[in-house]
């Protein structure tokens, strides 16, 4: 017993990577954009090599508590059971907002609708709701486009809009792109992807909590930044461990959240993290600063 | 005198050699099995087998989870009968054209050629799927979008028919030319002799062939994972998105943490795939073993 333990000791330390090597996984939302930073990082900094794979924010989190990854990519947060169970495993895991993201709602450019309420979108993808007619729109039948249970964008469009399941006809795609792909040939379809990966093939729909709220498009900046478009969320970075000064990770956090990263999170089509998460993060720097 | 039994003794050696080799590929099926029965059959403390049995499988629910496998097995059962269907004709077809009519030269592209579908990756296949296949269908059928089981049956039955038409091909012409001459000779047509001579004698041989065609369709899983829509719905019509136990098990195991219930009752969904296809294995060994005794 004591000689596995000593054996899987010495086996971590081998797997763990040189100080010059960052591995992060997780959300697909985020892939694009960090995938981005990281090559602007790498640019500045050669001897650097930074991996970024996606899989969605579920893999990313399951990868962190499993002490594979240095960093997962988050698009909900990481749940209080997910964070006992990195403890168990001696991974400490920190908090970070790096962008913020209007969740869109998507539909073909075809079809005649431009706007929606919350209600209504939970209602269509709980299935209760299945013709376009139900909500203003033509006679025709929905076809819901929606994310694999491994996705942070499938689990907050659960908690924040439909508040129950989605309906079992929902098509289970890969990803944002796989959902963009899937509307922009369907007549029928409705989809949710961040705003990263909005195109000219399909269309955004204003958005509104209610009825007697303002209908809001995803691509307003200042009403994503107040909070006024519905379905605004962080996007987040947990760190395997405090990222301490002068480490990569931190060294990556900070380039992140500088000027010239924001102006990348601009670039990916998201916004930078609002006044609430800055000042998060700033804490979190001013804990592992001292 | 000594050198004799110098050979005697490595004789003695080679054949153990290869005895081990043999026993090696039991023990390791052997512990495979173990393996996902060990792991697959700890989900039972939690999982009832009436739950099990149930409609709805959707682990990581709002509310209760549920852990019915029907649907999942609906959608690995329909892609297997539908691909089959579309495999087998076509896949014993080319192996008759390949074997008995093509002139030799013919032969020679055309064998290497199919053989060359085994070579495409998975995920080109998917891909192409994706793309061309799957809005074709939708414009064929007049349906929304091309994501379901005909979609995915057609690509899985591409990828089993190099399989199919090598391995027949290779039967038909095992049957022995006395056959083709007596045939001939009676008076029979070319056609006649294929279809009442040649492929009655390769029967047993096609039927092996399509078998292990099954196997392959079974266990496909990223073409499936790309292109049959992958909804939880229990599927009815083949127009219908269906998500077999294969990519049930891809989506999934990349969230779960090790040991908890989850990942139990993927390796339970492993362990039924798993002796579906053993199952698929020994009705073809029995099938065929029984046809050569009768005979």
């Amino acid at each position: 017993m004591i000689i596995i333990l000593a054996l899987s000791g010495c086996l971590d330390k081998d797997n763990a990577p040189t100080p010059d090597t960052l591995d992060i996984k997780g959300s697909d939302t985020l892939v694009q954009l960090v995938s981005n930073m990281a090559e602007a990082y790498m640019l500045d900094h050669p001897s650097v090599e930074i991996s970024v794979t996606g899989g969605g924010s579920g893999t990313g989190i399951a990868s962190l508590i499993n002490n594979e990854v240095d960093i997962a990519d988050s698009s909900r947060p990481i749940r209080s059971r997910e964070i006992e169970s990195a403890a168990s495993r001696g991974v400490e895991v920190w908090e970070f907002v790096i962008a913020r993201d209007g969740l869109t709602i998507i539909v073909n450019p075809s079809n005649p609708l431009d706007r929606l309420t919350l209600d209504e979108v939970g209602a269509i993808y709980r299935g209760e709701i299945t013709n376009w007619k139900e909500v203003g729109g033509e006679d025709r039948e929905i076809t819901l486009y929606g994310r694999q249970s491994t996705s942070g964008t499938y689990e907050f469009m659960r908690e924040r809009v439909l508040k129950a399941d989605y309906s079992p006809n929902m098509l289970n795609m890969e990803g944002n792109k796989a959902i963009v792909d899937g509307v922009k040939n369907d007549l029928s379809g409705i989809g949710y992807i961040g705003i990263g990966y909005l195109t000219d093939e399909i269309k955004a729909l204003k958005l509104a909590e209610d009825r007697g709220s303002r209908y809001v498009s995803p691509l307003d900046e200042n009403l994503i930044e107040d909070g006024t478009y519905p379905l605004t969320r962080p996007l987040y970075q947990y760190t395997n461990g405090m990222p301490e000064v002068n480490t990569l990770p931190y060294s990556f956090l900070r380039f992140e959240l500088s000027d010239e990263g924001l102006e990348i999170v601009r670039n990916a089509g998201y916004y930078p993290p609002n006044p609430e998460d800055k000042m998060n993060n700033d804490e979190k720097f001013r804990l592992i600063e001292d | 005198m000594g050198n004799a039994s110098g050979e005697g003794v490595k004789e003695r050696l080679i054949a153990l050699f290869f005895a081990a080799n043999g026993i090696l590929t039991i023990v390791i099926l052997l512990g495979i099995f173990l393996f996902l029965a060990i792991i697959g059959l700890q989900a039972f403390y939690e999982i009832s087998i009436i739950e099990f049995l149930g409609m709805d499988w959707n682990p990581d629910a709002y509310g209760e989870p549920a852990w019915g496998i029907l649907p999942l097995l609906a959608g690995t059962v329909y892609i297997a009968v539908l691909s089959l269907i579309i495999a087998i004709p076509l896949g014993v077809a080319s192996a008759i054209y390949i074997a008995e009519i093509a002139s030799p030269p013919l032969r020679e592209i055309l064998k290497p050629a199919i053989e060359m579908i085994a070579a495409i990756p998975s995920v080109v296949l998917g891909l192409i799927g994706l793309i061309i296949l799957a809005p074709w269908i939708a414009n064929i059928f007049n349906l929304p979008n091309g994501l379901n089981a005909l979609t995915a049956s057609i690509l899985v039955a591409i990828m089993a028919l190099p399989t199919i038409i090598s391995i027949s091909e290779d039967v038909i012409r095992a049957v022995p030319d006395s056959y083709r001459e007596a045939s001939l000779a009676l008076g029979s047509t070319r056609w006649q002799t294929v279809s009442g001579v040649i492929v009655p004698a390769a029967s047993s041989g096609i039927v092996a062939a399509s078998m292990l065609g099954l196997g392959r369709v079974v266990g496909e899983t990223m073409v499936v994972l790309m292109v049959a829509g992958n909804s939880r719905l229990f599927p009815v019509s083949i127009f219908d998105p269906v998500r077999p136990i294969t990519s049930t098990i891809a989506i999934e195991i990349k969230e779960v943490v090790q040991g908890d219930l989850h990942f139990q009752a993927l390796f339970a969904l492993g362990l039924i795939l798993f002796l579906m296809t053993f199952a698929i294995n020994l009705a073809s060994d029995i099938f065929l073993t029984g046809r050569q005794m009768g005979r």
